[in-house]
């Protein structure tokens, strides 16, 4: 059977929310611990003259299309692409520990109904 | 939640925070400059996708002929995390693109089997959730049919001319960067695996949820 | 099995040939989409380039599309995919008389459909006939393996009609492109008929490895 049949048929409103569990402390703090990895990369240093890169690198080259004089600023794209990065898995790991609480806290709830014998 | 489960997430979030100063260090590219460090999340990022498709077609493959319910959780969790990395790929793709190539986007076969291939993995979660009774083997069906894609998207760039890079690039990569890539490639396959254990748990969860509510109606 | 498979392909035939109804509604949505096509996208009394191939597969894909969703309405109404399902019929057999029935459909809106473009877009498309049809029957039966299969399983499901294109639409995606391209190269006055032998190369690959994973997966899909 499909959970979100069984759930949407029985509509239940949750007591108070529960303490906060070890789990969701760790979750916080791991979510706290990249957050503050992001100054980090944003202080990439500044492109500084380099020596003459390795001629393996020549494999990275692609087709570029782009004319000598329209240069795109570099550091905006590569900027939002690693916030988008972060922000894409933190907002995933935000939904599944948001989805796992709720139904864990079903869980609890009907377990200790039923240890109680009480039908809801 | 087993035992591994926490100190490895301490871990992996460590090396993600360890990472951005190797991708710092690395050599910076001849033609592409700064921009080319999107390569060290999105190459990582496109491996994990197609390895999703993988582990999601290989579960989808075992639910059907072996009807087991954990293989379809394995499945499920597959899909959602293949549209998750797939999302990051095609988004810091672009935004290198926009650069290197002087474009957002171009329909080489590379790219355009990518996209294919994410749509497939959002038609499976779009299965899942609206295609009533009989959905866990429908949306099984369907995710062989997306694994038969990943080989396909991965040689694509090999036997096409496209405006991709071949994945001659990444054996021949210079010592910094090959170090770089591949400690963030380590960083999200490490990540893979959390997320995968922890959304299968959710559907182990739910599953548990299901059943007490059935034992509650007897 | 392949007795089985004509019988089944015959039942629908003359089911079909009865009424006709898939066929003339089909058709004639078939016929509309190019008109649609062609008012929509032509300027100045011109159709843009390659044009014409486009138009004419993306025709065929959504006629395709309708015609699946109707020929497994009418087996849903009746209950005759359940009958099929419980004879002693290999599961197989019947994937493939269905799967002949629809491309047979579908090339009888081709037949239809090609001149119909030539005419309007001016595009020589009957340059190469034998090309041509190579190209179209490849494709339509790459397309058509994956929708009766599709179509197959979603009878018993929910939202099916909006479903269906969900599920077929990416997987076709390397079918409409091959296609595509290769009839666009048919068209071109100075067309490579290697490329074209290429792409059709691509489209009987396709071909194969859809219907091994339909074969193989269709029992499995059908049992509930």
């Amino acid at each position: 059977m499909q959970p979100s049949l069984i759930q949407a048929t029985r509509r239940r409103r949750g007591f108070g929310a529960q303490a906060p569990t070890r789990r969701h402390r760790a979750v916080v703090c791991v979510l706290l611990l990249l957050v503050a990895c992001a100054p980090g990369v944003a202080q990439q240093p500044q492109p500084q003259p380099q020596p003459a890169p390795p001629a393996a690198t020549d494999e990275f080259v692609p087709i570029s299309q782009l004319p000598a004089q329209d240069q795109l600023p570099a550091a905006p794209l590569l900027v939002t692409a690693y916030a988008f990065v972060w922000v894409a898995l933190f907002g995933y790991l935000l939904s599944v520990g948001r989805r796992l609480t709720k139904v864990q806290r079903e869980v609890d709830r009907l377990e200790s109904d039923i240890a109680r014998g009480t039908r809801t | 939640m087993p035992k591994w489960f926490m100190p490895l997430l301490g871990v992996n979030a460590v090396m993600f925070a360890a990472a951005p100063f190797l991708i710092a260090r690395a050599d910076y590219e001849s033609t592409m400059g700064l921009v080319q460090k999107i390569f060290y999340f999105h190459m990582p990022s496109a491996s994990m996708f197609l390895l999703s498709a993988v582990v999601c077609g290989i579960a989808s493959a075992r639910f059907l002929f072996g009807g087991s319910p954990r293989q379809d959780r394995l499945a499920y969790a597959a899909a959602e995390l293949a549209v998750l990395f797939g999302a990051i790929t095609l988004v810091t793709g672009p935004l290198w693109a926009r650069k290197a190539w002087g474009v957002w986007w171009a329909w080489d076969v590379r790219l355009t089997s990518s996209l294919m291939g994410w749509m497939v993995a959002w038609a499976y979660l779009l299965v899942r959730k609206y295609g009533g009774p009989g959905s866990d083997k429908l949306a099984a069906g369907l995710a062989l049919f997306g694994m038969a894609n990943v080989p396909f998207v991965y040689i694509s760039v090999n036997y096409w001319r496209t405006i991709h890079p071949k994945t001659s690039v990444v054996p021949t990569l210079p010592a910094d960067m090959g170090t770089a890539l591949w400690f963030s490639f380590a960083c999200f396959l490490l990540l893979f695996t959390l997320l995968l254990r922890v959304r299968v748990h959710l559907e182990e969860q739910r599953a548990k949820l299901d059943t007490l509510y059935l034992s509650l109606d007897e | 099995m392949i007795r089985t498979a004509w019988l089944i392909l015959r039942k629908d035939l003359t089911v079909e040939v009865r009424s006709l109804e898939i066929a003339y509604t089909t058709l004639f949505f078939a016929v509309s989409c190019v008109l649609f096509f062609a008012f929509a996208l032509v300027k100045e009394g011109k159709a843009p380039e390659d044009g014409a191939a486009g138009i004419l597969w993306i025709a065929i894909a959504f006629a395709g599309t309708l015609a699946l969703g109707r020929t497994f309405e009418r087996e849903r109404q009746s209950e005759t995919l359940r009958a099929l399902l419980m004879a002693p019929a290999a599961r197989p057999a019947i994937y493939v008389g269905k799967l002949l029935g629809i491309v047979a459909l579908l090339i009888a809106a081709e037949i239809v459909l090609v001149p119909l473009v030539a005419f309007l877009f001016q595009a020589p498309l009957l340059s190469h006939p034998l090309w041509l049809a190579a190209v179209l029957v490849s494709g339509t039966i790459g397309f058509a393996a994956v929708g009766t299969l599709f179509s197959a399983m979603l009878v018993r499901a929910r939202s099916r009609d909006v479903l269906l294109p969900v599920l077929l639409y990416p997987i076709t995606v390397p079918v409409i492109i091959a296609g595509v391209r290769a009839t666009a190269e048919l068209l071109q006055p100075d067309g490579e008929l290697a490329l074209v032998r290429f792409w059709v190369a691509l489209l009987l690959a396709l071909d194969v490895v859809f219907v091994t994973l339909a074969l193989w997966t269709f029992e499995p899909l059908m049992t509930d």
